[in-house]
């Protein structure tokens, strides 16, 4: 009875794990022509694949191109590492990869090296990094200084009368420390670009694990204050801060072009380098980067768009 | 099911042959051997757990000097990996949490069995028993979205503090509180009661006197459990402490103040984490302290129950 209904049960069972091979062996098929085609290709035209390291903040942007760009164009194969600005300039220098992403421009020193080693970088800026400091709509603050913004992060200024707003503590939000928006806003605002300033955010500050978090506490929240990349922020439900590099310097609002032209002080271009200006399929590829579907995808992952001035 | 069909099948079969001893033997020594190992496997894998977690979190306790676990900031890309505002964080976490539900869910389950009418038991259990199958995180969304606003309406700084918290877990360990202690008191024989009545004894002093503490032992079960489920929770309290590795003032408003406990640390930091970095040891470290944590509570517990209510015939 017993080995009856095992045999009743395995039937079907055979049945399904035929089909399973036969749709393997199917699609197996299918990709080795595919892939062979792909080869042909290649074979007949000069490079197809494209070599890009460096920058964690450009990574995810990077990525997305990539990604899309296979779209474009099926037979350019682009691989994407991250490692550091640093990781990426060097392997440029020692000529293992094509286009090198840096959140910062090349130090003299290493464009030094690399014309020693007969590379000429060509920096492009491919997109803007702008920081929007946010509050909530009834906070009657509007503008404050650097200065100001490293008081009220360190702790040093708890309270919202001290840089003009009512008597309310000040409810300090902040991204998680392994953002890398978080470690920017560490050494522009907290430490004021100083290399030897050591100075940590306050200990009272908030750690939020995503940028929704940081803004759904400062729409509901009159006290908080917070900071977010400027294509995540809603004007219309959170009060952008006006941002001065110092107490000489004009207010500036970031917007598109503030961030593009320098003048918002919580903005940096991105960069990628090429060894030499770029010629075929990486031409091709930074032609579409620099174009409106390229600079779109900048803008869907909260950068902001060189195009968009 | 197939397993229930075959089972008196194949002792029919066995009946009529003529040696069932020898084959009923060798299948029983496959069970029990079966059996055996799923009991010894608990404590392997207990074992393991806690080998692994020494082995990733000793280089912690090696390279970080005692004096600087036991320091004030938690600040890991700056190497500050003062322990102590985690530990403080999830104690204050808790404790609330354990203050809001075992008298809640003690009473709650004192009414189930004791006053409740039998229609009304019969609509409150399930419903409290679906309040167990609520995913935490759902009452973490729950928490952040509809208690915090309430709790800064009520004059916190933000909503966003180590009560909003404890009320979260509160509510998970609630169901577990409730449904074990109702059993407890349900295993209460009915004579106690009798006797306690029989004596002049009110219904509220048989209770109080007579089935709570025979049912103690039972009740503690539960408080553990409970606790334990409120220890170990990550994602809702992460959502509703707002992670903030301070120290707050000492006093009743630390409670209305963020709070960062280790288990969000843990969840938090492990995804960006170089593994093998000495910051990637120190979340393996606070693991080690969870641990020692909650063997240390369990340790207690399980004392206090073989010591005391043993006497009282050991009921649950």
């Amino acid at each position: 009875m017993m080995h009856l209904k095992c045999l009743h049960r395995k039937r079907p069972g055979n049945r399904a794990f035929l089909l399973f091979i036969g749709g393997v062996l199917l699609l197996l098929v299918a990709g080795c022509g595919r892939s062979g085609g792909g080869t042909a290709v290649a074979a007949e035209t000069e490079q197809r694949a494209i070599q890009n390291k460096g920058s964690d903040t450009l990574v995810n942007v990077a990525l997305a191109w990539a990604e899309a760009y296979r779209v474009v164009d099926p037979t350019v194969s682009i691989a994407v590492t991250g490692g550091g600005s640093g990781t990426g300039i060097a392997a440029l220098i020692n000529g293992t990869v094509d286009i090198a992403n840096a959140s910062r421009p090349m130090k003299d020193d290493e464009i030094n090296q690399a014309l020693a080693n007969g590379i000429d970088p060509v920096e492009h800026v491919v997109a803007i990094d702008a920081l929007a400091v946010i509050l909530n709509l009834e906070n009657p603050v509007s503008e404050l200084t650097i200065d100001q913004l490293a008081d009220i992060y360190t702790g040093r200024i708890t309270n919202w009368q001290e840089v003009g707003g009512n008597d309310a503590p000040i409810v300090l939000l902040s991204r998680e420390t392994n953002s890398g928006t978080h470690v920017y806003f560490l050494e522009e605002v907290v430490r004021k670009g100083e290399k030897e300033n050591k100075d940590i955010f306050a200990p009272q500050t908030l750690l939020m694990p995503s940028s929704v978090g940081i803004t759904s506490e400062i729409r509901r929240n009159p006290n908080a204050i917070g900071y977010d990349g400027l294509g995540y922020v809603d004007t219309t439900h959170e009060k952008v801060v006006a941002v001065a590099a110092d107490s000489n310097s004009p207010f500036v609002s970031p917007s598109v072009a503030t961030a593009a032209s320098g003048e918002y002080p919580l903005s940096r271009n991105l960069f990628m380098y090429t060894a030499g200006e770029p010629t075929g399929v990486v031409a091709e590829y930074f032609g579409w980067i620099l174009g409106p579907e390229g600079q779109a995808i900048v803008a869907k992952l909260g950068f902001v768009p060189l195009t968009a001035e | 099911m197939s397993t229930l069909d075959e089972a008196p099948a194949a002792w029919q079969e066995q009946q009529p042959s003529g040696a069932p001893a020898a084959k009923r033997n060798w299948r029983e020594t496959i069970i029990e051997t079966v059996i055996r190992l799923c009991g010894i496997s608990a404590v392997v894998i207990i074992t393991l757990i806690f080998l692994f977690l020494l082995k990733e979190g000793a280089p912690a306790f090696m390279q970080v000097p005692i004096r600087d676990l036991l320091g004030v900031r938690w600040y890991p890309i700056e190497d500050m990996f003062g322990l102590l505002p985690l530990l403080v964080g999830s104690l204050l976490v808790t404790i609330g949490a354990v203050v809001i539900a075992v008298p809640l869910g003690l009473t709650t389950a004192v009414y189930l069995g004791e006053f409740a009418p039998p229609w009304l038991r019969e609509i409150l259990k399930p419903v409290i028993e679906v309040l167990a199958g609520i995913p935490s995180i759902v009452l973490g969304f729950l928490g952040w979205v509809a208690l915090a606003p309430l709790i800064q309406a009520a004059g916190a700084a933000t909503g966003l503090t180590a009560f909003t918290g404890a009320i979260i877990l509160a509510y998970m360990a609630l169901p577990t509180i409730i449904s074990i202690t109702e059993d407890a008191l349900y295993a209460v024989p009915k004579e106690y009661r009798d006797g306690a009545l029989a004596l002049g004894a009110t219904q509220w002093q048989t209770i109080w006197r007579v089935v709570l503490p025979a049912a103690r032992s039972g009740i503690v079960i539960a408080v553990m459990l409970g606790v334990g489920r409120a220890i170990g929770e990550t994602m809702a309290v992460m959502l509703v402490t707002g992670n903030a590795a301070n120290i707050p003032a000492f006093g009743l408003g630390a409670w209305f103040q963020p709070v960062r406990t280790m288990t969000a640390t843990i969840a938090a930091e492990m995804g960006e984490v170089a593994q093998g970095s000495l910051h990637y040891s120190v979340l393996f470290a606070i693991g080690i302290v969870l641990f020692l944590i909650t063997f240390a509570f369990n340790s207690l517990a399980t004392r206090f129950i073989g010591g005391r209510s043993r006497r009282r015939g050991g009921q649950i």
